[in-house]
């Protein structure tokens, strides 16, 4: 059998996690093997997994391959195109930064009651999964795969399983990864009961009549909506992510939240093969809706690791937004505009598990620096550890969208494309895509209101808590994996030239038609629809923002007193500040808390004038429990009560029952 | 394009950069003036913000000990990006290689780094006032930045393009149309230049009242050098939003061509506007009360609504008629 060596790679990639999670298993005894074997392992697993996808996407293979292994009569299909090329290479970026920085922090939890080989073990499996999924070809394989990544990651959710409040959001994800799993199937059910078959190659063929295909449509959102947490089905996303070893949160924010964006577009976009404009609309909302939601509780939230799993809806919305407009675009017959939304949905996929990934591993370094996860104890950090400050800046820029950084980019090219609403006939959409990029507005303001915050409060200002007055440089394994990450933010916002030329051949494979004006003007220039509708040069920017900074520096710096002395704050002349006088994260939020106080269920507790011990309160809490998932669980359990009145505990009454189920079945078959 | 055309062409661009913070402080000045007059009072000279910006300079720099190396480094990115923005808004003539670098979109992101850059400093030292303006700031810049991006977004579908020098052209090519979205795009922008510059009503710039600033607060540990960076940048930004509005509203005069004729035409033509604007602006701001903070989103929420309007008015009744 000849196995193109791209497709090698790809299957060492896995062999190599599949190793990684075996070798970490005498960790329970060795605590050094998850530190020296398990997760160098992993990194290289990641390299190999994205030198296999930049192969794909460079050279547009379209391979298949099939291993006997799985059922008899239905062995496993592999496959590595563009648009699986581009996953993987996304999914191994993070998982080599990952490994590189997970080394120096597990060393935190060699003394803790935790088990270490649970960690290793499932980690490998974990990206195991992530990388079969996308690799598979064959909803069999794929639902196998889902279901491995779902497991294991909801092991890691449950690692720190001592605080009860970390086992009911491990039991809330597995309970919802199921729900999702289930519909994912029987999505793949109707499209398999049209096509005869299991295998994409099969499944791409069905033909299905409208009404079946928005079913499909319908539960494939759903299944892949709660995976990728879009409002409302993104309660378990904040309990879960936050809780999890940093580097796994950094993997699950980051890498399998795009496994769920992957299985959307793989369904949707390449195996049903039918676009409507009702579902581009359906996506549209739902994208807007997570992101304003999702930036809004980010910007309430006052625990760190939170706060960005929060964002993480916040950004899955943005990348729903992008996908929902590539569906509407493609509905009317304008496929070169859907493909400029569906190369914007690819750049932010990137992008998010890049800046996202960064900022958990931030947030990592400092709880192993710290142990402290709650911003209102932080301040002052960026002094203590200058290079996670520095990294955790671009970060924060970044996720911001603010020019140079690649958070820009594509968000740039979702305006481009919301901008082309014009050419649309229909009235109606053609002023609803205007409203959803006011909502897109909002929220990018919204985010850099939220990282002003989170930087603000956690590396400015004085430290609010002894134990982050004491904080250290962290080791050089964790600054690795930052900055390799950091690079690529920059690297992604310094050139979208090439970043397009590599996504283009995933637009091309999916709608027929890439982006082919996008270097018309050459390298320097980003025209993603023609150099008169818009054109954008990151590079020139950052040049001329060079000279311009040169120019600024020497005009300021020729005045007679060139070296700077340090005082005592200012602060209007009042009394001396002390740390406890600085705007805390809560503070900071209050004015947007109260501008959008609509959004939110608040309990506010105020301390009266006649209080001797004044305390002030505030809990937040989601409007989505209120209104779907408690009366959801309710009903749950108002139906088991009703069951269980055939619980009589006579054994002849339970004969009576079987004999009945029995008798009706025989009829329904007969 | 040939060589010395594109040359040309990119000294020109240069020049107008080099344009926006020499006639910055003279429309501070300029407001000033008008404001004093009409207090009754004779008011200092038009060009007082140069010499205040001087006296600056040759101050000693201070800087808190409490303060991190992001409090040195953020008064150079907020100048940087804030005269970058400025550089890429047609000034004297209008078909510029800088508009091709940066569009509208673009623009409205370096305005947001710089307002990050400032809104983080004035977290830095860890005073309570810094603390105060910096989150004022981002709440009112939260809901004036999509504002302003609706409005730019009526602008840049009409003329199928989000590049400035584009949109100008469009608009003089087609001559002098009263479009109700243009009308809308206007109100909206002029909200949100008033908001973002820090004016009355939102903020009032001639005060440190404690409990009424917003932008000063966050410079209040500022001294010398950095300081004269971040007033410069904050007048580069007033001018900035003037020159959108008249040239973008009301083009005509800016210059088509390189020519010296064209290109004095347009200097005259610009100052003219802006000499207007800045009167207006100072009636404005005497009339006027400054609003409770919190009547500030209102105010905000009526420009986006504005803005949306427009867009929406000019998606229905424009584009399919």
């Amino acid at each position: 059998m000849n196995i193109h060596p791209a497709f090698l790679l790809a299957l060492l990639a896995l062999t190599l996690a599949l190793a990684s999670s075996l070798v970490a298993l005498p960790a329970a005894r060795w605590p050094r093997a998850l530190r020296w074997a398990s997760l160098p392992l992993l990194a290289l697993s990641g390299v190999a997994a994205s030198g296999a996808g930049l192969w794909a996407l460079i050279e547009g293979l379209d391979l298949g391959l099939t291993l006997p292994l799985g059922l008899p009569w239905l062995p496993w299909h592999l496959q590595l195109d563009a648009l699986a090329g581009f996953f993987l290479a996304l999914i191994g970026i993070l998982v080599t930064a990952a490994g590189i920085y997970g080394p120096a922090y597990v060393r935190g939890l060699e003394n803790g009651r935790e088990s270490l080989a649970a960690l290793g073990g499932f980690s490998g499996l974990f990206v195991t999964g992530m990388l079969l999924v996308v690799l598979a070809a064959d909803a069999f394989l794929f639902m196998v795969a889902w279901e491995l990544m779902s497991l294991a990651s909801y092991f890691l959710v449950a690692f720190h399983h001592d605080n009860p409040a970390n086992r009911r959001a491990a039991f809330l994800y597995l309970l919802m990864a199921h729900v999702g799993g289930l519909a994912i199937l029987l999505g793949f059910g109707v499209l398999a009961a049209f096509a005869g078959g299991f295998e994409f190659e099969l499944l791409r063929g069905a033909e299905l009549s409208t009404l079946w295909a928005s079913l499909c449509f319908a539960l494939v959102l759903l299944g892949f909506g709660m995976k990728a947490g879009l409002v409302p089905l993104h309660a378990w996303l904040p309990e879960a992510h936050p809780v999890a070893p940093s580097h796994i949160s950094a993997l699950m924010s980051g890498a399998m939240l795009k496994v769920a964006v992957y299985g959307f577009v793989r369904v949707v976009f390449d195996l049903i093969g039918q676009f409507h404009w009702q579902w581009g609309v359906v996506v549209l909302v739902a994208g807007s809706l997570s992101a304003l939601t999702g930036v809004l509780f980010a910007m309430m939230q006052s625990d760190l690791k939170r706060l960005l799993a929060y964002s993480s809806v916040e950004n899955l919305g943005i990348i729903f937004i992008a996908l929902g407009l590539a569906l509407l675009f493609m509905s009317t017959g304008h496929p070169t505009l859907a493909a400029l939304a569906f190369v914007a949905a690819l750049y932010h996929a990137i992008n998010h598990a890049l800046f996202k990934g960064l900022l958990f591993l931030g947030a990592g370094a400092v709880l192993h620096s710290t142990h402290e996860r709650d911003l209102e104890q932080m301040g002052g950090l960026l002094r203590r550890m200058p290079w996670t400050g520095l990294f955790f800046l671009v970060g924060c820029v970044a996720i911001s969208a603010l020019p140079p950084l690649n958070g820009f980019v594509s968000e740039w090219l979702t305006f481009q494309a919301a901008l082309q609403a014009w050419q649309l006939d229909s009235g109606v959409l053609r002023s609803l895509i205007p409203i959803v990029s006011a909502v897109l507005a909002l929220t990018g303001a919204l985010v850099a209101a939220t990282f002003v915050k989170v930087y603000g409060v956690a590396f400015l200002g004085q430290a609010r808590s002894r134990h982050v007055r004491r904080a250290r440089v962290v080791p050089m394994g964790m600054r690795l994996g930052q900055g390799l990450l950091a690079v690529f933010c920059v690297l992604l916002g310094v050139l979208p030239t090439q970043v397009i030329a590599l996504l283009d051949p995933v637009a091309e494979a999916v709608f027929g038609t890439g982006l082919p004006q996008a270097a018309a003007g050459g390298w320097l220039w980003l025209t993603p629809v023609s150099a008169e509708t818009a054109s954008y040069s990151a590079p020139l920017s950052i040049l001329l923002l060079a000279l311009i900074a040169g120019v600024a520096i020497l005009w300021a710096r020729r005045g007679r007193v060139r070296r700077v002395r340090r005082c005592d704050p200012w602060d209007c002349g009042l009394t001396p500040p002390t740390p406890r006088m600085q705007y805390s994260a809560a503070s900071f939020a209050q004015p947007i808390r109260r501008v959008f106080a609509l959004a939110f269920v608040l309990d506010e507790r105020k301390p009266t004038a006649t209080d001797t011990r004044p305390r002030y309160r505030l809990r937040i809490a989601d409007r989505a429990w209120s209104l779907l998932y408690m009366p959801l669980a309710q009903a749950v359990e108002s139906a088991a009560r009703r069951v269980v009145l055939l619980q009589s505990g006579n054994v002849r009454v339970y004969l009576g029952w079987t004999l009945a189920t029995l008798l009706v079945l025989l009829w329904i078959i007969s | 394009m040939d060589e010395p055309v594109m040359l040309s062409a990119w000294g020109m661009a240069l020049l107008q950069a080099l344009l926006y913070p020499a006639l910055a402080p003279l429309l501070i000045g300029w407001v000033r003036k008008v404001k004093a007059r009409l207090h009754n009072r004779r008011g200092a000279s038009v060009f007082q913000p140069y010499r205040d910006l001087r006296k600056l300079l040759a101050k000693e720099t201070r800087v808190a000990h409490t303060a991190s190396p992001l409090f040195r480094l953020a008064p150079y990115v907020v100048f940087v990006a804030t005269w970058l923005a400025a550089a890429t808004v047609p000034l004297v003539a209008r078909d510029l290689p800088t508009a091709q670098i940066a569009d509208i979109i673009v623009l409205v992101g370096m305005l947001g780094l710089a307002r990050f850059f400032l809104a983080l400093a004035g977290m830095d030292v860890g005073t309570a006032f810094g603390g105060m303006g910096s989150s004022r700031e981002m709440m009112i810049s939260s809901l004036a930045e999509p504002a302003m991006l609706v409005a730019v977004f009526t602008l840049a579908m009409s003329a199928h393009s989000t590049s400035l020098s584009s949109v100008i052209g469009y608009h003089l090519a087609e001559g002098f149309v009263l479009r109700p979205s243009y009308l809308f795009a206007f109100g909206a922008l002029v909200l949100v230049a008033l908001a973002e510059s820090g004016r009355i009503p939102v903020d009032n710039p001639s005060t440190h009242l404690e409990l009424t600033m917003i932008h000063e607060g966050m410079l209040l540990e500022y001294t010398g050098r950095h300081l004269a960076l971040m007033e410069l940048a904050a007048h580069l930004k007033l001018l900035l939003y003037g020159v959108l509005i008249a040239n973008v509203f009301v083009p005509w005069g800016i210059g088509q061509a390189f020519a010296p004729a064209a290109l004095a035409l347009g200097l005259g033509a610009i100052l003219l506007k802006l000499a207007v604007l800045g009167a207006a602006l100072a009636v404005g701001e005497t009339v006027v009360a400054k609003m409770r903070l919190f009547r500030a989103p209102a105010f905000l929420n009526l420009a986006l609504l504005l803005a949306l309007l427009g867009l929406l008015s000019h998606v229905i009744l424009e584009v399919g008629a």
